[in-house]
């Protein structure tokens, strides 16, 4: 139980000195993506030999002997795509390992925990270059990381370890030393804006909440991150979600709220069982709950689990959702602030945007206007990926070209790749090209080039994408999530999809362009909520900056970069074919002919372009022109 | 309070909640599918986007009024999306409109036509569904569903019956009762509200014209017509006849015409049901019975409270309804060899309901094992049934009904609407119908505003506490004070639709431009219009009590057990 | 007929999470997570118990993606087809699952109730793309040959 501020302090000094008593710890990534490739089990290894080995004690009191290792989980610790990742840090001096396997540990351990080496070969390298330390890494290093900043760095289970890294400073400067209406005031000066998409500045949303007359409010967060290729508010809930508890119950404190709740989409089990388990410890020690450090502030936590459906990360279908009720939007106003959450005025902030809130109030708005743009102060966390050198999760300050997201901390396209577009914003955004480059993402100044900034997917695609089939992809995406409710949604995004697979099918014809086109103009400005509205934006975009790709796929049947089965022309080359019947046998509709042991012929009129001819051939003589 | 421009016109408006009643005030229809005053803003068909000045697009029904904004209703971007918004949903629709039974009536074929949507380039993409006919009251037509969710709303919003739910999402959501389950298997009413609300053929009036056709072809049999007070006030809309005025006499003259062989006056049998009420109701005061007395001439309401309060069922009003009065003495009257000549009695009642289609099968619709009511019709059927026949309504002379059922007081005539059962009951309870009387009673709070109406009156040095609720989310709400004990009553008078039967699920639609309630007002003006007032001094009703039904009041006039259907 | 068992898993749940229309979705969830799926009748049970009518249940327990009415297998696998997974290829993956167990777009679950494959918008691994989740573990850099071995894997586990 803390039940005072000085008790939080000295909470905060023991927490200090347990953390100063490591001489080392390992941090081993404990990411969804870490957990995937399999950093459970370098976990355990690392327990194992850390305490088997003599003069190494693990669960340190204060007058043990021996040297003191800490082997801690720890959120996503940014390069993904080469996990397990693991941390060995003593002191200020982190050394980052890749692709560790549980036969890497013993090394690993022998190396750089019980003495001072480093074990090159599982260091990060790009371009010949190894970096020792995670700061030094290129993709890391050209990052400014706000909401990240602890992500990866300690244990995301342990109340502890968050409070010795300043963890609830933030919030105590607050409850003691300012009012609610000069927490308000801060972040409205600090120009934070939503995260979530729209870019509303929060500021004004909790002004609002706080002038109502109705005095039972709520504090919502949104994370239902169901953008397909984007997941960085998970790996905030997942790595940091101390941080996201106190950027809400700051909240709370601003708008006079005493429950929050977190909305969490239900891909995301590890996020429920971090928030489940940070909470849990709060409540234990009263800092959430009634009269939290002995004020007259109290504050109650919930987790609703999200049960599959993208629309509820829209507002009103997120509190219809929570309230037990199908998650479809309402239309507006009475607007969220004023009747939300059980029809009563309701903050709405996704993971982010809340999880800026501590930094915001104690280090000030001056500050934070420091970082980012004029109009669009602080970072945006984007998630990279798609057919890229580095894929993972990357803040930036607002502002950044594109350029220096895909090439300086993206590392450029995957495989010496060419550059063809950049899909930003999910099935709500929009494409940019190479002349795109350079504009400086922001929330205006993506939109005017027909994209959204939304909750930041980045996903780079290279020229063996069809942006036909990209268009066709997303509308499927929205065609089965539309929630049904408003005839240019439901009824739109189903028509559109009919068209894209039409024309992918190569049954397109040149009207089927207008018809999209005037569909997609109407959904865009007649559906009743953000996401309904949004949904044609993929297909306007293409259209716009790829109309010769549908012509192409309409007139000539052919798509250049040869992904639509249906135009793909399956040939075999004379030259490697060694006629050994293989692929004719294989093929379902016998449009494979030859004699033996000479080359053989396909029929494009008979060929239903399968594919199993080239998946057979021993002698890869098969291959596929556009 | 604020002046906003229309179209280049100044509108003011006072308390609209929305703009588009705004739109609507100043005499322009812009469309709408899914927004009903009474219902929840759904905002989901968007037909009624209006556009403003910076270029903004927004659905009028749910954009609160601001002084000084400036909108256009009929933009050519405007009329070119909604008729792309049109023409997307009758490619999901069935569109066999020439044997629809809504054709002609229908808003989203109206708005077809207005919009001039003449071509349609996508194909069907739904799975044709079967009908679900098991109902009595009405039949659903998925196919023809556009998912603007009134009656999903209205069922549960008005009623709180919740029957009704949306299934499944985008482009396959359904309505549906749970589980694909048929409407029967629920706890649908039957009240036929959500026919009311349906903008489509998707959910009609069960139609029982052809075996009334039959029976009155057959000359061995003699076809018997009564008619609801609620029927006459809503004839008139069809026929561009003044709408809420009494068309009893022309409705009389023309089911003569039709061949009926007697028409009756369902006042008639009102009046007979506030004597065998009132009695029940005073017995059960002065000797402890069952309190409060719940009215029983609303089946929707009955069912209502076997489904929902069966705890009450006994204080349910043993009474039968005034159709199943006047059904069972009609019959009973013609049992006498000398009446029938010989002939069978088939009973047809014209009613503003979907729920007496029920009613009239319920078990204990029946007496000596022989169905009452034969068959039920309702306004809409009527109306139907006049245009089949080609007769020009508006030239047809007034026709009185047939005795000795014919006659009925005042008081059997507001039965039509909500609080007109108790009305008549406290006509029953004061010796006289002087005018004051009777403005004593009109004052007495049965009148006034309101879906939920409390008040007392004095009776024999006690105060009788009475409710008068219409709306079955209404009705929920007053047997939920009632239950809890927070309310005490003596008498409630339930109507399972607002306002009462002349808004019944069997009436005609009224149009989205309609604000007046010339029904109700057509009933009271019948009422004022008539000398006699209460059922007490009606000589038909003497007559019968000492005529054939002496001694039969018991088997005739009352429930001898509950039935909810 | 369900058997009594269920009720009783049932009421514990509703007790848990209390007896108001807000515990819908919980309850339903914790349900699905017990059984593997919502059996209907139990629905029907709940709806009675939080005071909601059985449409209403109906109407959100067929919106959420996450509920089935049908059992599904002792492995749910759910291949992401997000976009990044998508880009670089989770199509052969679903095409590979489905044509090994003999499923397709319309049947999900295998006869011997073992493997139910679905797709899933987007699993939050996209780092490691394409992605497929078995019940709640994800497997990363997933390849048309590795779906074989997964099968594998997870057959020799039934035992």
């Amino acid at each position: 139980m803390i039940k005072s501020r000085d008790e939080l302090n000295r909470a905060c000094e023991s927490a200090k000195q347990s953390l100063a008593s490591y001489d080392c710890r390992i941090l081993v990534c404990s990411g969804t993506g870490c957990i995937a490739t399999g950093s459970q089990k370098i976990y355990e290894e690392f327990q194992k030999i850390a305490g088997g080995t003599p003069g190494i004690v693990i669960d340190f009191k204060p007058h043990d002997e021996g040297r003191h290792v800490g082997v801690k989980k720890t959120g996503c610790q940014g390069v993904c795509e080469l996990g397990p990742l693991v941390r060995i840090q003593k002191g200020d001096k982190v050394v980052q390992y890749t692709k560790v396997q549980v036969s890497d540990c013993q090394e690993i351990f022998d190396t750089s925990v019980t003495a001072d080496g480093v074990v090159e070969r599982l260091l990060y390298t790009q371009k010949g270059v190894s970096y020792k330390s995670p700061d030094e890494i290129p993709f890391i290093a050209k990052q400014t990381r706000v909401v990240l900043e602890n992500c990866g760095k300690f244990d995301a289970e342990s109340f502890d370890e968050y409070l010795a890294s300043g963890g609830f400073q933030a919030f105590q400067k607050a409850l003691f030393e300012m009012k609610p209406a000069d927490v308000v005031d801060e972040i409205d000066k600090s120009g934070l804006r939503g995260r979530g998409g729209g870019g509303f500045p929060a500021g004004k949303k909790w002004k609002q909440v706080a002038g109502q007359a109705e005095k039972e409010r709520y504090v919502v967060c949104n994370g239902d991150e169901g953008d397909p290729g984007a997941f960085m508010d998970g790996s905030v809930m997942e790595g940091d979600p101390y941080k996201l508890i106190e950027g809400m119950m700051i909240a709370g404190y601003a708008v006079g709220s005493q429950n929050g709740y977190i909305y969490v989409r239900a891909e995301y089990p590890m996020s429920v069982a971090r928030l489940r388990h940070a909470i849990k410890e709060l409540e234990e020690r009263n800092m959430l709950g009634d009269h939290i450090l002995g004020t007259d502030f109290c504050f109650h936590m919930h987790i609703n689990r999200g049960a599959g459906a993208f629309v509820c990360g829209e507002g009103s279908a997120l509190t219809a959702s929570i309230e037990g009720n199908r998650g479809m939007p309402r239309t507006k106003p009475p607007r969220t602030v004023e009747k939300g959450l059980w029809a009563k005025p309701t903050v709405l902030n996704n993971v982010e945007t809340y999880a800026n809130v501590p930094k915001i109030i104690l280090q000030g708005s001056d500050w934070y206007r420091s970082i980012g743009t004029e109009g669009t102060p602080g970072t945006k966390t984007f998630s990279l990926t798609g057919t890229i050198q580095n894929t993972g999760l990357i803040e930036v300050p607002m502002g950044t070209t594109l350029r220096e997201i895909i090439f300086d901390i993206g590392g450029g396209l995957k495989d010496g790749g060419t550059f063809k577009a950049v899909q930003i914003g999910g099935p709500s955004g929009g494409c940019l090209t190479e002349e795109h480059l350079d504009v400086p993402l922001d929330f205006e100044s993506i939109k005017k080039y027909g994209a959204i900034v939304g909750s930041g997917g980045l996903v780079v695609m290279d020229d063996h994408t069809c942006m036909v089939e990209v268009a066709r992809f997303f509308m499927s995406f929205t065609q089965r999530e539309s929630c049904g409710k408003c005839t240019p949604c439901r009824e739109g995004t189903k028509r559109m999809l009919e068209i894209l697979e039409k024309i992918v099918a190569g049954n397109g014809e040149m009207e089927d362009l207008d018809r999209l086109e005037e569909i997609a103009q109407m959904v865009k400005n007649m559906a009743l909520c953000g996401l309904g509205k949004s949904a044609p934006l993929p297909v306007l975009s293409t259209l716009k900056l790829f109309r010769n790709e549908y012509e192409e796929h309409i007139v000539d049947k052919k798509c250049r970069a040869k992904v639509c089965q249906a135009m793909r022309r399956f040939v075999i080359d004379p030259q490697k074919c060694k006629g050994c019947g293989k692929c004719a046998r294989n093929c379902p509709a016998s449009a494979i002919t030859g004699e033996k042991k000479a080359p053989h012929k396909i029929d494009p009129n008979i060929c239903i372009k399968c594919g199993a001819c080239m998946e057979n051939c021993a002698f890869d003589a098969i291959s596929v022109e556009a | 309070m604020g002046k906003i421009t229309i179209d280049g016109r100044n509108v003011e408006f006072t308390d609209e909640k929305n703009v588009l009643s705004i739109i609507r005030k100043a005499g322009i229809d812009v469309p709408t599918l899914c927004y009903q005053p009474e219902l929840s803003v759904f905002g989901a068909c968007r037909m009624c986007t209006v556009e403003d000045d910076r270029g903004r697009l927004f659905a009028s029904c749910s954009e609160e009024p601001r002084d000084g904004m400036v909108i256009f209703t009929n933009t050519a971007k405007l009329i070119k999306y909604r008729r792309k918004l049109l023409e997307l949903l009758l490619a999901a629709h069935d569109r066999e409109c020439t044997t629809c039974e809504r054709s002609g009536d229908c808003q989203l074929q109206a708005l077809a036509n207005r919009y001039g949507v003449t071509d349609v380039r996508f194909s069907n993409y739904k799975e044709r569904v079967p009908l679900d006919t098991s109902s009595p009251s009405i039949v659903r037509d998925p196919n023809k569903c556009i998912l603007c969710g009134n009656c999903v709303r209205v069922c549960d919003e008005l009623q709180s019956v919740g029957a009704l739910g949306f299934a499944e999402r985008g482009a396959d959501a359904t309505v549906t009762p749970a589980f694909q389950k048929q409407i029967a298997e629920t706890d649908c009413v039957n009240c036929g509200q959500c026919r009311v609300y349906c903008p489509t053929g998707a959910i009609t009036i069960k139609n029982d014209i052809d075996p009334v056709m039959d029976a009155l072809a057959d000359p061995t049999v003699r076809v018997v017509a009564q008619i609801a007070p609620a029927v006459r006030v809503a004839v008139n809309d069809a026929f561009g006849l003044e709408k809420g005025n009494n068309a009893i006499g022309k409705i009389v003259s023309f089911l003569k015409r039709l061949g009926f062989d007697e028409v009756y006056d369902t006042i008639f049998s009102a009046d007979l049901t506030i004597m065998e009420e009132a009695a029940e109701f005073l017995e059960r005061v002065q000797n402890g019975g069952k309190l409060p007395l719940l009215t029983s001439c609303c089946p929707a309401w009955v069912k209502f409270v076997g489904d929902q309060f069966p705890e009450f069922t006994e204080h349910v009003s043993t009474c039968r309804s005034p159709q199943g009065m006047m059904s069972a003495a009609v019959k009973e009257y013609f049992r006498d060899p000398a009446k029938a000549e010989g002939k069978k009695t088939v009973m047809v009642s014209f009613m503003p309901c979907t729920a007496k289609k029920m009613e009239a099968k319920r078990p204990n619709s029946f007496t000596k094992g022989e169905q009452d009511t034969d068959y039920v019709l309702t306004s809409t059927e009527l109306i139907r049934m006049i245009q089949m026949s080609g007769i020009s309504f508006a030239k047809l002379e007034d026709t009185p009904a047939d005795d000795p059922f014919g006659i009925g007081s005042g008081g059997g005539v507001i039965f039509g609407v909500t609080g007109g059962v108790t009305e008549a009951v406290i006509r029953r309870l004061v010796p006289d119908q002087n005018p004051e009387t009777m403005k004593m009673i009109a004052e007495s709070g049965v009148r006034k505003d309101g879906f939920i109406r409390e008040f007392s009156v004095p009776y024999n040095g006690m105060n009788l506490n009475i409710c008068v609720a219409s709306g079955l989310a209404n009705a929920r709400t007053v047997m939920e004070q009632v239950r809890s004990g927070e309310k005490k009553y003596h008498l409630i008078e339930i109507m399972a639709c607002r306002r009462g039967c002349v808004y019944g699920g069997g009436q005609p639609r009224r149009s989205a431009m309609e604000t007046t309630d010339d029904r109700t007002a057509g009933i009271y003006k019948a009422d004022a219009s008539m000398e006699l007032k209460k059922c007490d001094f009606n000589p038909a009703i003497t007559a019968l009590y000492e005529g054939f039904a002496k001694g039969k009041e018991h088997e005739l006039f009352h429930n001898h057990m509950f039935c909810a259907k | 007929m369900l058997d009594q068992t269920f009720y009783q898993k049932a009421d514990e749940i509703i007790a848990f999470y209390g007896k108001k229309p807000a515990s819908l979705i919980p309850i339903m969830q914790d349900i699905q997570g017990e059984y593997r799926y919502l059996p209907g009748e139990l629905l029907t049970y709940v709806a009675g118990q939080i005071g909601i009518t059985e449409a209403k249940a109906y109407s959100v327990a067929t919106f959420y993606e996450n509920f089935s009415f049908e059992p599904k297998g002792k492995y749910v696998i759910k291949v992401c087809d997000g976009t990044a997974c998508h880009v670089r290829k989770s199509a052969p993956i679903l095409e590979k699952f489905q044509k090994e167990l003999g499923l397709s777009a319309k049947k999900h679950t295998t006869d011997d109730m073992l493997f139910t494959v679905e797709t899933v918008s987007c699993l939050g691994a996209c780092g490691l793309a394409p992605t497929v989740m078995v019940n709640e573990e994800v497997h990363p850099k997933m390849t048309p040959e590795k779906v074989l071995e997964l099968l594998q894997e997870l057959r020799g586990e039934k035992g």
